[in-house]
């Protein structure tokens, strides 16, 4: 099934809450070459046809626009997956 | 004087919203968010909860409605909007309010009895209150650690557009201790905190004077309607 993956990441300088617990778990057990732990999100647009350059577009647009908010993420991918 | 109040799907504190409108002397309409009809009140309430679970981002979806549509377009021309807790991120996932809100700094939810102080008595929603008047406001959230570029936090300092700060400690990491915002025009205010919760004596925060008599959630809903009838 044709799809477009967009990919967020917090905000290289803000706390991320939920990548330093997991990165304090994996400390726990003796894990200490880890440096951080950083979460984001993966997001799949499924289409029930060929993608075009033009919903591209429209997957990038929605990304900056509402899948993300810039204030507080980045979105470092947006990528045709077929 | 109609005050309306959307609710959305995963909405909680509309009830006490319409509540406390009803208690400062207004008329509560009950909107919804898939009708884009706000049935021509004179203020909106966006209410606390956790709107479409809390998906994607908090207020994130709920920023997409009709019924928000209309209010973003509305507040253009200087209708009052007030949001609560998830209201407030409501704000900022719209652009209404600058900035935006994470999960709170210790990452644990926050339920108490919290201090603000009212730095801006110019607004819609706050002009029964002294400045640097204390007051006293449930706070219940997990995402509201508020933050913002230096820029924006610049321009908001330097505007006067920070309408309340935390006192006797942070709750939530916010940056400068803000616990809400306002508009240039001041007709939209922002808050984490619930004034709605702090409006009838027996059922708010408990003062020195007695247990749960707190009322000082009261002047917000007092602050628009005062302001409506002298408009």
């Amino acid at each position: 099934m044709p799809k477009i993956i967009v990919e967020i990441m917090p905000k290289q300088d803000l706390l991320d809450p939920q990548g330093k617990a997991v990165s304090n778990s994996l400390h726990r057990e003796g894990k200490k070459e880890i440096t951080a732990v950083r979460i984001g999100k993966r997001i799949e647009l499924h289409f029930d046809r060929e993608i075009t350059d033009q919903d591209l577009e429209m997957a990038k647009t929605q990304a900056a626009n509402f899948l993300s908010n810039d204030v507080i993420e980045d979105v470092v991918a947006v990528t045709k997956e077929d | 004087m109609k005050i309306g109040v959307i609710t959305y799907p995963g909405t909680l504190d509309d009830r006490d919203a319409q509540r406390a409108i009803r208690l400062a002397g207004g008329t509560p309409v009950p909107l919804w968010h898939a009708d884009d009809d706000l049935k021509k009140v004179d203020a909106v309430v966006l209410p606390g909860g956790f709107s479409y679970g809390d998906y994607l981002r908090c207020g994130a979806i709920a920023a997409q409605a009709p019924a928000t549509k209309e209010v973003i377009r509305l507040a253009g021309q200087g209708l009052p909007v007030l949001g609560i807790c998830n209201g407030f991120q409501i704000l900022v996932e719209s652009h209404l309010l600058p900035g935006g809100l994470i999960r709170n700094e210790k990452q644990h939810f926050v339920c108490k009895d919290q201090k603000l102080r009212v730095e801006n008595n110019q607004t819609s929603w706050t002009n029964m209150f002294e400045k640097d008047e204390e007051i006293l406001i449930p706070l219940k959230n997990g995402e509201g650690g508020y933050i913002a570029s230096d820029e924006t936090l610049k321009m908001l300092e330097d505007e006067n557009l920070i309408t309340f700060r935390y006192l006797d400690g942070n709750p939530n990491g916010s940056l400068n201790d803000i616990a809400g915002l306002t508009n240039k025009r001041g007709n939209v205010v922002g808050l984490m905190p619930h004034p709605e919760h702090a409006v009838e004596p027996g059922f708010g925060p408990d003062t020195k004077t007695a247990m749960r008599s707190g009322i000082d959630g009261l002047k917000f809903f007092q602050s628009v309607l005062q302001q409506v009838v002298n408009a």
